[in-house]
């Protein structure tokens, strides 16, 4: 219920606000929902959206078993972390818009480079996460699976994730907010399909109502996939934790 | 199967770069179905002992031999459970192929039937402390290693794991070592007791317990002890060394 409330007051403050801006700047609901049916009608949303989601998940993926290994392995082994420190630093601090360009300058306007640039941008904050994560592994547990000979695998599942997870799924949360608002500029930037290029398109032509539309579908599939699947993911790797009142 | 310890010498660093010793020099020999005590005030360095027994630690002057390949059972100060996994599963981790009778009649003897299910974080210190006992107890080990195991339970509680700790003992041939100060569990429990001085630890007596475990009268008892009790207190090596 108060989900439903706070959606319908973001409705009124736009509708209020298009009424006093005028339709030119800021077209009211129905003419936005209208272009979002027209777009979905033809297909195009769909495909848009598909597109757009296909990278995600394929810049997130990779950046996310890349970064965790990279993090473990800095967290753990000190040479490791001196090796690479200056790189992440590095990586951390260097705008998205540099590598994206550089990517596409150097890997020409293809989909591997696309991808490659968004996850990273992505890299570097798991890197960081995860680490700061394998750091803080519990030394005693470590010596109870010692002690009792746990196998390495078993160790690793059942005695090391546990306590990392917290910390991928940290990472997992800020790094998929970094690569929505990431794909979207690469999309623009050299990309002929995707939600970003519609979006690009409808700012050259001044289509605000178009540009509304595919901006809200996007923010609506985030908004689901984060209800749906990161959400119940972190709920189920909390629930040993007792629950807060 | 023998275990054998003569460990010369131990130091630590700690944060300030200070050397401290720990362990000036402990020596002693346990077989299979003895039951070694060690006996000392705390901080005096009988954790760090456990630790190299059980080979977390190989920093150290001197020698340890075990069994090779020997399943450890290992009880430490606190449980050392895995908060995400259930009671059951904690047990099961480190026996994944338990006889299932015997994990619930171990199960009730530790009176944790109703726990099986319940998450550590749920749990009393007491709880968890059985719980620790039951995956030590369920892997039947052949070096068992109790670290306070009897610490913060109740009396009669105490005095049931107690029980339970030596018809283990008794049942199967196992070397266990044993860390307390509290005297009475040492004698009851001991085959051997080992008094040890203040950090850095030596032995200070070996002092053997002849008759069986279950014979051991209330008077016997009350007569090693006050031994014992003169020998901390009273005795000259006690009072110099602090």
């Amino acid at each position: 219920m108060p989900r439903l409330l706070s959606f319908a007051v973001l409705l009124a403050t736009w509708w209020i606000g298009s009424l006093l801006a005028g339709d030119a700047k800021l077209p009211p609901p129905p003419t936005v929902f209208a272009t979002m049916i027209a777009e979905a009608r033809s297909g195009d949303l769909f495909f848009h959206l598909g597109v757009t989601l296909a990278r995600v998940a394929l810049a997130f993926t990779l950046a996310m078993s890349v970064g965790a290994a990279i993090g473990y392995l800095m967290g753990r082994v000190r040479l490791a972390d001196r090796l690479g420190d200056p790189w992440l630093i590095l990586l951390l601090n260097l705008p998205a818009l540099v590598v994206i360009v550089l990517a596409y300058i150097w890997a020409g306007l293809t989909e591997v480079a696309a991808i490659a640039a968004i996850a990273i941008n992505k890299l570097p904050t798991a890197v960081v996460t995860v680490r700061e994560g394998a750091r803080a592994l519990d030394a005693s547990l470590d010596e109870m699976a010692t002690v009792f000979a746990l196998p390495r695998w078993k160790k690793f599942r059942h005695v090391i994730l546990p306590q990392l997870s917290p910390y991928i799924a940290a990472a997992a949360r800020s790094g998929l907010s970094l690569v929505w608002k990431i794909v979207l500029v690469a999309e623009l930037l050299g990309r002929p399909n995707g939600v970003g290029f519609e979006i690009g398109v409808a700012f050259q032509l001044f289509d605000i109502p178009r540009l509304l539309a595919y901006s809200l579908s996007f923010a609506a599939v985030v908004l689901l996939i984060e209800t749906l699947l990161v959400q119940p993911f972190e709920a189920r790797a909390s629930r040993w934790r007792p629950r807060a009142a | 199967m023998r275990l054998e310890v003569d460990i010369t010498g131990k130091t630590f660093m700690n944060a300030a770069g200070e050397q401290h010793d720990v362990i000036a020099g402990v020596s002693f020999a346990l077989d299979a179905g003895e039951v070694g005590v060690l006996v000392g005030p705390s901080g005096c360095g009988k954790s760090t002992m456990l630790r190299i027994l059980a080979g977390l630690d190989h920093d150290f002057q001197g020698r340890v031999s075990r069994p090779v390949s020997a399943r450890i059972g290992f009880v430490f100060q606190e449980p050392r459970l895995l908060p995400w996994r259930s009671v059951e599963e904690n047990v099961r981790l480190v026996v994944p192929l338990v006889n299932d009778a015997k994990l619930s009649a171990l199960f009730e003897i530790l009176e944790l039937d109703t726990h099986r299910n319940h998450f550590p974080g749920e749990l009393s210190l007491g709880l968890a402390r059985r719980v620790a006992l039951a995956r030590a107890f369920a892997i039947e080990p052949e070096f068992l290693i109790l670290d306070e195991p009897l610490a913060s339970l109740d009396a009669a509680l105490a005095a049931r794991l107690r029980d339970q700790i030596a018809m283990l003992v008794d049942g199967r041939p196992v070397i266990t070592l044993l860390v307390t100060h509290d005297v009475d569990d040492a004698v009851r429990l001991g085959d051997r007791l080992f008094l040890l001085s203040p950090r850095p630890a030596r032995i200070l007596a070996d002092i053997p317990i002849r008759a069986p475990r279950s014979q051991r009268g209330d008077a016997e008892v009350a007569a090693i002890k006050l031994d014992i009790m003169q020998r901390i207190n009273g005795g000259p090596t006690g009072r110099d060394a602090s």
